[in-house]
Parts: C-alpha cells; sequence; structure tokens
C-alpha cells in the first residue's frame, strides 16, 4: 500500500514517531511484525489478507515502548484491541498514531481515541455464523459429553502460552499462571492443568476479549479455544447487553449494575 | 456400601452467609451434616478457581452465598460477585462442568431457616446427581501417572 508506506514515512521523516510497528514480508508466504525506525525503511511495509496478527500486542511491551512513540497499522482488529486497551488505561491520546486500515484496505484517518471508537460503532463485533453453529453443537451435547469434548480438544496443549503472548489484553507482567504460591494453575500440560489454564484464560478475558482471534492463530495445535472466548461474548451480550470496547463504559467484570438479572441465585 | 453421601463446599461470606449458618445452629435447626463451609470476607472476595479447587479435589456439589444485593459489607462485592458467576457458568456450561452442581443463594445473617432449606435441597438435588466423577478423574491424572 503505498498510502501507507508515505504516510509511515512522513511520520518517521518529522520525527512525529519514532517507530512504526506494520507488517512486512515474513519466511516463505507468511508474513510478520516488523518494527520501523526510519523513513527508507517503510517500502518495507505490506498490507495484505494475509496480515492477521494482532500487531495491539507489542503497545505494551516494555521493550517496543523504549523505542518512543509509535505509529501502528491497525486493521479493525488492531483498532478494537487499541480501544479496549485504552478503555484499561494502558494507552492514552497522543500515546501513539493509528494508520487505520478499512477492511477494503483503504487507509482511514484516526486522530483520536474517540475517533476509533465512532468509527467502530459501525463495524460492530458480530460472532460468524459457522462459530455460532459450533458453539450450539457443544452446548447441545449432553454434559458429560460436553466435558470429554474439551478434555480431548485440551489434549493436544503442552502450555507453551502461545494464546497468551498472541493476546494484546494479557499484558498481566505476572500471570496467575505463574503463582506458585497457591499453585493456581497445574503447571504440567496434564488434563487438569490444561482445563485449569484455559478456564482461567477465559475468565480473566471475560468482557474484555474483542474477538480477534489472535489465541487461535496462534496456537500450534489450532485448538478451538476462540470458541470458549466467542461464547463468552455472547453471554456478555446476553446478558448485559453491550459487544465490543467502548471509552465510556468498565469492563464487564469490573463493574456492575444494582439491577443485572440472573435467574440461578435463591 | 451405604447411601451416597454429597460432599458439600460451601463457600459463604463472614457478615451474613456465615452468621446465617450461626444462626441455624444457635436456633437448634437441624440440617444435612454434608456442608464443609468456608468462610470468606465477602463473595466478591471468592475466586473462580477455588470452585474448581474443590471439583478437583472430589467435591460433589458446591455451595456459593453471600449477602442480599444491596446489603453487602463492602458495599458492591456481592454484585462484583453476581456478574463473575453469570460469566463463570456460561463458560461452565459450554465447557460441560455441571452448573447443577453449583447452588448460588442469598443467605442474610437473620435467615437461619433458610440456609438449613438451601443445604438440605442441595444435598437432595446432588443426591439425585450422584457422584461428581468428571472433574475428579481429570484432577486424579498425577496420581495415576505416579502409580503405574
Amino acid at each position: 500500500m503505498k498510502e501507507l508506506n508515505q504516510k509511515a514515512a512522513s511520520l518517521l521523516e518529522s520525527n512525529t514517531v519514532q517507530v512504526v510497528i506494520g507488517y512486512g514480508k515474513g519466511s516463505v508466504d507468511r508474513t510478520h511484525a516488523i518494527f520501523i525506525t526510519s523513513a527508507a525503511e517503510c517500502e518495507q511495509l505490506i498490507f495484505d489478507s494475509r496480515c492477521i496478527q494482532n500487531l495491539a500486542v507489542y503497545l505494551t511491551k516494555a521493550e517496543i515502548k523504549k523505542m518512543g512513540k509509535p505509529a501502528i497499522v491497525a486493521p479493525i482488529p488492531v483498532l478494537r484491541s487499541i480501544l479496549q486497551l485504552a478503555a484499561e488505561n494502558q494507552i492514552k491520546d497522543n500515546d501513539l498514531i493509528v494508520l487505520g486500515v478499512s477492511p477494503e484496505s483503504e487507509m482511514i484517518e484516526l486522530e483520536s481515541l474517540t475517533a476509533i471508537e465512532t468509527y467502530l460503532s459501525t463495524k460492530q463485533i458480530a460472532i460468524d455464523e459457522k462459530y455460532q453453529t459450533a458453539i450450539e453443537a457443544i452446548k447441545a451435547k449432553p454434559v458429560s459429553e460436553r466435558f470429554a469434548f474439551w478434555v480431548k480438544e485440551l489434549e493436544p496443549c503442552f502450555k507453551c502460552y502461545a494464546c497468551r503472548a498472541a493476546c494484546p489484553l494479557c499484558y498481566c507482567t505476572r500471570c496467575t499462571v505463574e503463582n506458585n504460591q497457591p499453585q493456581w494453575i497445574s503447571v504440567a500440560s496434564h488434563s487438569l492443568g490444561n482445563l485449569e489454564w484455559h478456564v482461567m484464560r477465559a475468565m480473566h478475558l471475560a468482557g474484555r476479549c474483542t474477538d480477534c482471534e489472535a489465541c487461535y492463530n496462534a496456537c500450534p495445535m489450532a485448538i478451538p479455544i476462540h470458541l470458549l472466548t466467542k461464547s463468552m461474548l455472547q453471554d456478555v451480550s446476553a446478558n448485559f447487553g453491550t459487544t465490543g470496547p467502548s471509552l465510556h463504559r468498565d469492563n464487564t467484570l469490573s463493574s456492575f449494575n444494582p439491577d443485572d438479572k440472573e435467574s440461578f441465585i435463591r | 456400601m451405604g447411601e451416597f453421601e454429597p460432599k458439600i463446599v460451601a463457600f459463604v461470606c463472614n457478615w451474613c452467609t456465615y452468621a446465617g449458618a450461626d444462626l441455624t445452629g444457635t436456633s437448634r435447626i437441624k440440617y444435612a451434616q454434608n456442608v464443609k463451609i468456608i468462610r470468606f470476607p465477602c463473595t466478591g472476595r471468592i475466586d473462580f478457581m477455588l470452585l474448581l479447587k474443590s471439583f478437583g479435589e472430589g467435591a460433589d456439589g458446591i455451595i456459593v452465598s453471600g449477602c442480599h444485593p444491596n446489603d453487602c459489607h463492602y458495599t458492591s462485592g456481592n454484585f462484583h460477585a453476581r456478574r463473575r458467576w453469570i460469566m463463570f457458568r456460561g463458560l461452565l456450561d459450554i465447557l460441560g462442568i455441571d452448573v447443577r452442581r453449583i447452588q448460588y443463594s442469598w443467605v442474610s445473617a437473620a435467615e437461619g431457616a433458610k440456609w438449613a432449606d438451601i443445604v438440605n435441597t442441595t444435598v437432595t438435588a446432588i443426591r439425585e446427581l450422584g457422584p461428581y466423577t468428571d472433574y475428579a478423574k481429570v484432577a486424579g491424572y498425577l496420581e495415576k501417572e505416579a502409580s503405574v
């Protein structure tokens, strides 16, 4: 994208930003994240359908913050993550320049976090029909079969934590999984440890996940962990009527409404 | 072998349900003995992982109980807990961890009789569901490995 490259180059040239976080050519036909610090390198920037990594994950990394003010290439999933990070006070206006890219691969002018929110209000998160069907199919199984299904699905997990590393919202510097007093999560990658890890991961993303699928894309064993977060997105929307990030409300689980409704507490 | 006696773990808040359970006793109301009560400062403090740990350690059922909405000693712990349980219940449901095995309730310090009823009905319900082996089997993985 010529426009993207030019914009990035001019931002670096004018020293408005010191680093551009974008997509570059990876091995064979893959793309990967690149960190550009000079205008001359901007021709390396590419953007196409292969650019699925969520670059927002780098915004909270100390090593990247050290490089100076970033500009970030941001298709919709990245924009959603940026908005959620802002809602969680991890990013402020003026901390970064957003090089927004529309689904039609056109540059979008987004000069503030509010502008991102306004733009995203027209691009609401919608769970794809194939995932809805998959979730319904799981929920239709008898309870023991459902459990057996997940124990089997999680069997290949060897606790590499790529799902955590890829997620822009898993930015805690000390994760519960590394906490061993008490040992919340069994460390070995046996069924119990796998189950505990994925329950904890899903719960800690409840009401925060922006459905970017970075966790699933990063999983070397293609475990459908995104079905858990998608199912929870549906639950948030069904119970609390909210979908996706917003600068104007607190996270689902760090806020409450005295009139919250449920049907199971006696 | 006698009749199946469910093992129930109750996570209760200090200010309402724990005092309510105390009242059940001082009122000499008899209720099922299957419950082991764990006292917490507040339902807001009850981490969802604790519930999983109970199932892992062989609990057949769980009770989570605290102050009625608007009655929290810490003003909003139970409001937060309510949202957490709504979300957790949905997650357990898709995972196939039987949500019927966890009874949530609001029991105030004045509701000794309600506490007895909650325990009794939970014990009856869990007795009907039978022992909970799905999760404990998974949790027993390490022991099995060690015994091979």
